[in-house]
């Protein structure tokens, strides 16, 4: 009974190559998006601020780690699913999108496909519900773009690991329960480990100041001698491999979820366009406003494609990190200029924040960013074609 | 004590509806297909009296008349909670033959309380209740806002003008309930739409029965004409323009 208006475009009748389960899910996530985001993210977006108490309902309502077995707190889904749950929550905002991508793709995923039977009874079940918040450390203040590079490390002391140096950019890093570290062992391959809160020598300062992801927390991870178990190591992965099939996960759910802030300024837009009259009719019937409004549905109808044809390449295990580095790259870049363009369908009442095309604005310069820049993922194309890494 | 509840499948209430075949149906091209939000409601409302400890609820099924197009409204309604659904094999061709239909399967299935929206959301015409209590046999309670049940007895809400009347009912009977009977629909969560894959939905075969009208013809509302602005110095205008042009004085 959500009175919020949406009419979400679907010119190439995409539903119709979605399960009725799929679209249950899809429609369920919005309807919550409606209820408990809408109203609110505007004004959680301007104080800078977290809407720390959606965590609990994301857990009841089954968006963190949909595609993880149910025996450990998931819902047995697929990825068409996964991505369709991307879509609507990054509709409500990029920043709420971003905390279940994080639970899901760079939590939860690392610990049940690299982790221990203990450590996925230990944690699992608990991220599902958003008892336990996740964070992902990979990224360092010298070393994005190549983390291969990355200076954290891990010294074997016996019976124990112990644990220093620096993340940056870390969403949700200040109220983590759990830390996936990526950091490198004695012989220089790079581990991933599990950081628990409370660990002496962890310390996670927040990142202020941001423009973009406002209703998200960004911060440091810093390690100073942090003692780690040994049976915190995930002892099922060693090298790159591992954090990068972590984000192949996420990036494809930013793929999908991208879409979503497009839509959501396409929508809004084209009901303005048909409310605000100038020159005695509605601002939609002038050409130059149908070319922004019809390129804007043209690149949304291709970025659903793209985006659908993965999700079924990934359900059948065929799906590659250069596929998915080229949805990515193509739908982030697509949803960028949408937000610009149907933010001027507006006119001036594009940059208040009685419409969403600002704040997603500011939010997909963020996700333009993260998760592979869009520059490297144009390059990780073009070693595809040629054989030859441009980004070495 | 076991709840069936009337679910009819309805387009988004925001869908832009366009007529075709000489204004004798409507587009269901892209049209987004919702629970009727008062059945959904209502279905809210049966769920959270199950979840009531030590309720006598121990069963609540969903039905809808309708085409397999249907099924996915269905199945929503498990994954909210519902343990099974019926589908009667038909399309829905009035109030009657919907009330009629699932008369027969209430009389085969014996549900202590049958639970219908006030309308539905698509031609509004409020009469399935009403009329399946009448074909049943059993008492119906109009305009239901609450429902509750206390010592095994069932209490229901009415809200009348200034205030609410309190009524109390034997089972079985049919309510017939509008908003305030939950507050909000429930939304399914993704563990309720994964149990949903092994949930029964039983498709019937409809039983004889003929519809008592027949929809031939619909018309668009006429479009709204455009809102004139008077400015405040010329307020006769606004006179002579009701006189002139409204024809209202």
């Amino acid at each position: 009974m959500a009175n919020i208006q949406y009419n979400p475009p679907d010119h190439y009748l995409v539903d119709d190559l979605l399960s009725d389960e799929h679209k249950i899910v899809r429609d369920a996530t919005r309807d919550w998006v409606n209820r408990s985001v809408k109203p609110i993210i505007e004004e959680y977006f301007e104080k800078a601020e977290f809407p720390r108490h959606l965590v609990k309902e994301l857990g009841e309502m089954g968006a963190f780690g949909p595609f993880i077995p149910s025996q450990y707190g998931g819902a047995d889904m697929d990825y068409i699913s996964y991505g369709l749950i991307m879509q609507e929550l990054e509709r409500g905002d990029s920043g709420i999108r971003s905390m279940a991508s994080v639970q899901t793709s760079l939590v939860m995923y690392p610990i049940w496909s690299y982790g221990t039977e203990e450590q996925k009874l230990k944690f699992l079940p608990r991220l599902a519900t958003g008892e336990l918040i996740g964070c992902f450390g990979l990224t360092e203040p010298n070393h994005g773009s190549d983390p291969g590079s990355m200076k954290t490390r891990i010294k074997d002391m016996g019976d124990h690991y112990l644990l220093n140096g620096a993340k940056m950019w870390i969403t949700n890093s200040t109220i983590a329960d759990v830390g996936i570290v990526w950091a490198k062992d004695d012989e220089g391959v790079v581990r991933g480990l599990i950081v628990e809160k409370g660990m002496k020598g962890f310390t996670a300062p927040e990142t202020h100041g941001k423009w973009s992801l406002r209703a998200s927390i960004t911060g440091e991870m810093v390690f100073e001698d942090v003692i780690i178990p040994k049976e915190n190591i995930l002892p099922g992965v060693k090298g790159l491999k591992g954090p990068l099939s972590c984000l192949s996960s996420a990036r494809y759910g930013i793929a999908w979820g991208v879409i979503g802030a497009a839509m959501d300024c396409f929508d809004a837009a084209v009901r303005y366009s048909q409310e605000r009259t100038q020159f005695g009719k509605p601002t939609g019937g002038f050409q130059l406003q149908q070319k922004k409004l019809a390129e804007a549905l043209t690149e949304i109808t291709k970025a659903q494609l793209l985006a659908w044809r993965l999700g079924t390449l990934r359900n059948e295990g065929k799906s590659t990190p250069a596929q998915v580095s080229m949805a990515k790259r193509n739908n982030v870049e697509i949803a960028l200029n949408i937000a610009r363009e149907m933010r001027q369908v507006l006119g001036a009442m594009g940059i208040t924040n009685d419409y969403p095309m600002m704040r997603h604005s500011m939010n997909l310069e963020s996700v333009i960013t993260y998760e592979g820049t869009h520059d490297v993922h144009l390059l990780i194309t073009g070693a595809e074609i040629t054989g030859i890494q441009a980004y070495k | 004590m076991k709840i069936l509840v009337c679910i009819s499948n309805v387009p988004d209430t925001t869908t832009k509806i366009k007529l075709v075949n000489n204004n004798s149906g409507y587009d269901k091209t892209g049209v987004q297909w919702i629970i009727n939000p008062w059945d959904e409601l209502a279905l809210t409302r049966a769920l959270l009296l199950k979840e009531e400890q030590g309720s006598p609820i121990t069963e609540i099924s969903v039905i809808n008349v309708g085409t397999k197009d249907t099924e996915p409204t269905l199945r929503k309604a498990l994954a909210v909670g519902a343990d099974d659904a019926i589908r009667v094999d038909a399309e829905a061709k009035d109030a009657y033959y919907v009330a009629a239909q699932i008369a027969e399967v209430v009389k085969n299935n014996g549900y202590d309380i049958v639970l219908c929206g006030i309308e539905s959301s698509d031609y509004n015409g409020s009469a399935v209740g009403g009329m399946l209590s009448e074909l049943l046999d059993v008492p119906s309670v109009s305009s239901v806002s609450g429902l509750f049940i206390e010592d095994g007895k069932v209490k229901l809400n009415r809200e009348i003008d200034g205030g609410t009347q309190v009524l109390a009912t034997e089972t079985p009977f049919v309510a017939i309930v509008q908003k305030g009977i939950a507050l909000d629909p429930r939304i399914p969560a993704m563990r309720g739409i994964m149990m949903a894959r092994k949930k029964p939905l039983v498709v019937l075969p409809p039983a004889d029965i003929e519809a008592l009208t027949e929809y031939i013809d619909y018309e668009m509302p006429q479009a709204k004409s455009a809102c004139k602005m008077i400015d405040e110095d010329n307020a006769g205008d606004m006179i002579r323009l009701l006189h002139e042009e409204a024809k209202a004085i």
